[in-house]
């Protein structure tokens, strides 16, 4: 692979000299100027490209190995001297780890490090997806605004933007949490609507309880919205074909509304509220949104709403006032302008920042360690601290974002791909 | 048509122009149709209705001082009977040098706050076009050095202070400062490399580093260089939890930088390039002559929004146990005099982070406007 390492040695020594393509006097020529021996050699190694990359290469790739062997070495030794077993076989053990928050059952008792991890998981990957959702719709609303006639809205919308944007996340996030810590205890809780109540334990809501009968309608509703779908698309494929859209809100009335509703009146409407009552000191019953989630939301979501409305700005900006007098010349009314011909056209430009705000909430969603709320990394970060494997922890909380990180570059691509111009 | 008939029954002539011309402004951004009117007056009420509130709550019914008890220990009755109505500034003046300053010996606070004047300073003469000259590195490695004096002390009479104890805002500046100092080369030499068709081993590296590093949270990266970097270096060479946090920052922003300086380098038309090359400049001429100082300017935008993203990202280093001014702002919400004030404290911490990202925003508008022409036009 390298042939001409002979030539190659000096190289090192020659190459900082501007340019000495042929031999200096001094370094003994009889006959100045005409190259000797290791120059001729290094005059030809610098003429070519090809041989140059290789030597590059290798040395960089080169130092790269080395650095990593040397530093796995002298982990290899640390670890042994430490007694610390490598290895995920900890993942097995009882965690012992109590957790606030799971979505699915969870005991530190019986369950293990390896069920904790995936707790963790599912906990960020809640409020990544709420997240996500949030600030897109708050970012659209606020971006749409920063555009508007009215002066009074457009600057509030721009001053919402500036003022959040240039503050860190963190504080956005130990502010929320300090203000839904600082509310009253649950004795004198204030009741925001009827029976959802506001503490410093965070917010007690009704929740309807589970019945048969709602699995029922959640088929009724997929069958539905199956149904939608495909008469959207007979739709598109008549209008194609004959200029003249069939109506399809009437399909999709029934097959959203009436039936799954007329499925659960034949089942007997049932419709029981888990109501939260007031205990002398805490709750009883309803469902609950603990200050860490309330505050790691609140947080996440006007942060990233300020960026996701500075792109949806620039995104509807870059479509050109001639596309809208051209709609208005065609007799179109406002909103079809919008959604028609205005939007499509936003979103090739909306589409591929947005993938980094989505990125950034799933990724920020980390923070959510400095308020203690159990996501991947709470909870990781409490296995290392029980069992002592900081090499894996570290590991598996990038591989957990690595793995996340990738779906949404995926599935971000693919959407960005359908939306793309099709150029005929 | 109330308007309308308003806008008729203005008083005459004299200073009726501009009069009008304001009314006739209001018309057209406040109430042009019944759904804007709507909006407008909406807005105004609330406005209006928590802009007081506001007031009330910061100016009127707050709490600027309190007292001591007879113990001599602080006495926070007045904001406790003031809670939930007034603000308690009072927590602010008790604990501002621990807020600004962390745990740095309040004996030598001032070389602290000299520190935070030097990089004010700095930051405030580099960003004047007129003093762009070569002086300029001079000039940053006098203050660099004069900054590391004073902060660590030990030489011309100053008391020693160990790294442990710096904190606050010198060294959320510091972390951002040489954080950046580091990682704009290296960001550079990764936007290069990734570049290089003839290298294509490099290319591969320079690729996975970027990609690893924008795929997982900086925390981990802080944990990394928390918790695993002194398993992974002999215990002689073990760097303190300052320059460690700063490395992780360093990698992290880079690979943030590299991405945005790659994307002048694509915009770059071609031509530049193969100009540079028929004029006979080798690689690094041509990127130090030609390519660089036209990529640049056309990602100034990105850079500038990298370079403010990363300076609030400095306050993550709280998670590794570390001072500057975030983590000072919580630890001084530890002290059981003051528990629950934090609204104040972190208005007052968002505040100065404001002033720096904001101004750095304004400034990078500045640059666009400055440079903002695209090449092929000229």
């Amino acid at each position: 692979m390298f042939s001409d390492r002979q030539a190659a040695q000096p190289v090192s020594l020659a190459l900082p000299a501007a340019a000495p393509r042929f031999a200096p006097a001094a370094v003994g020529s009889d006959r100045p100027g005409r190259p000797i021996g290791w120059v001729r050699g290094l005059a030809g190694f610098r003429s070519d490209l090809r041989l140059q990359a290789i030597f590059w290469q290798v040395l960089i790739v080169g130092a790269a190995v080395a650095a990593g062997w040397y530093l796995a070495s002298i982990a290899t030794a640390n670890l042994a001297q430490q007694h610390v077993a490598t290895g995920f076989a900890f993942l097995q053990r009882t965690a012992g780890l109590p957790i606030g928050e799971h979505m699915i059952d969870y005991d530190p008792a019986i369950n293990t490090h390896g069920r904790a991890l995936l707790v963790g998981i599912l906990n960020t990957l809640k409020v990544a997806a709420i997240g996500v959702v949030l600030s897109t719709l708050l970012g659209a609303v606020v971006g749409v605004a920063q555009l508007s006639d009215n002066w009074l809205l457009a600057r509030l919308a721009e001053s919402y933007v500036e003022v959040l944007r240039n503050i860190p996340l963190l504080l956005h996030l130990l502010f929320w949490y300090a203000i839904l810590l600082s509310l009253p205890v649950a004795r004198n809780a204030i009741e925001l609507l009827p029976d959802v109540f506001l503490s410093n334990r965070g917010i007690r809501l009704p929740v309807p309880v589970w019945h048969p009968a709602y699995g029922w309608m959640i088929a009724v509703l997929a069958a539905g919205l199956a149904a939608t779908v495909l008469a959207a698309r007979r739709a598109s494929r008549v209008q194609a074909s004959t200029g003249r859209r069939p109506r399809i809100w009437p399909v999709a009335c029934v097959a959203l509304l009436v039936v799954p509703v007329a499925t659960w009146m034949m089942l007997g409407a049932p419709f029981d509220l888990d109501v939260p009552v007031r205990d002398r000191f805490a709750f009883r019953g309803g469902s609950v949104i603990t200050p860490e989630l309330a505050a790691l939301v609140a947080g996440l979501v006007f942060y990233h709403s300020a960026y996701a409305a500075e792109i949806v700005r620039s995104g509807v900006q870059s479509v050109g006032p001639g596309q809208w007098d051209a709609g208005r010349a065609l007799g179109m009314c406002p909103y079809p302008i919008f959604s028609k011909i205005v939007l499509p056209q936003a979103l090739r430009v909306i589409v591929p920042p947005m993938t980094g705000i989505y990125l950034g909430v799933a990724k920020n969603s980390s923070l959510a360690v400095a308020i203690g709320y159990p996501d991947v990394v709470t909870i990781v970060h409490g296995t290392m601290n029980q069992t002592g494997q900081a090499i894996e922890g570290v590991a598996l909380i990038m591989l957990v974002y690595l793995g996340i990180s990738l779906s949404i570059s995926l599935f971000m691509n693919w959407y960005n791909a359908r939306l793309a111009l099709v150029e005929r | 048509m109330i308007l309308e008939a308003l806008a008729d029954r203005q008083p005459p002539p004299s200073s009726s122009a501009a009069a009008r011309r304001t009314f006739a402004w209001i018309r057209a951004n406040l109430f042009k149709s019944l759904w804007s009117s709507l909006v407008t007056l909406a807005l105004a009420y609330l406005l209006l209705k928590l802009g007081l509130e506001f007031v009330g709550w910061s100016l009127v019914d707050s709490v600027w001082s309190v007292g001591t008890d007879t113990a001599g220990k602080l006495d926070p009755s007045a904001c406790r009977a003031a809670r939930g109505v007034g603000a308690c500034w009072a927590v602010i003046g008790d604990k501002y040098r621990l807020i600004l300053f962390g745990r740095y010996p309040i004996a030598e606070q001032w070389r602290a706050a000299m520190v935070v004047l030097l990089f004010v300073g700095l930051f405030a003469l580099s960003a004047l076009p007129r003093f762009w000259r070569r002086e300029l590195l001079l000039l940053w490695s006098a203050a660099l050095i004069a900054i590391a004096v004073l902060m660590s002390g030990g030489v011309l009479g100053l008391a020693p202070v160990p790294r442990e104890q710096w904190g606050g805002l010198p060294l959320t500046l510091i972390l951002a400062t040489m954080g950046l100092v580091f990682a704009f080369p290296l960001a550079v030499l990764v936007a290069l490399g990734r570049q290089s068709r003839m290298l294509p081993a490099v290319r591969i590296l320079c690729v996975l580093y970027v990609e690893l590093i924008r795929g997982v949270p900086l925390i981990s990266l802080l944990f990394m260089a928390s918790m695993l970097m002194p398993l992974f270096l002999p215990m002689a060479i073990v760097p303190d939890n300052l320059l460690r946090a700063e490395l992780a920052i360093v990698l992290f922003a880079g690979a943030y930088l590299a991405e945005a300086v790659r994307g002048g380098l694509q915009a770059l038309p071609k031509q530049q390039y193969e100009a540079a090359a028929s004029l006979g400049l080798t690689y690094w001429q041509s990127r130090r002559l030609v390519v660089l100082p036209q990529a640049l300017r056309l990602v100034i935008p990105p850079l500038a929004n990298t370079f403010i993203s990363f300076f609030k990202d400095t306050s993550l280093v709280l998670v590794i146990g570390m001072f500057d001014l975030l983590s000072s702002s919580a630890i001084a919400l530890a002290d059981p005099v003051w528990q629950g004030y934090g609204v104040e404290v972190y208005v007052m911490t968002g505040l100065i982070y404001f002033c720096f990202c904001f101004s750095m925003a304004r400034y990078s508008k500045f640059l666009e406007r400055k440079f903002g022409r695209p090449i092929a036009s000229r």
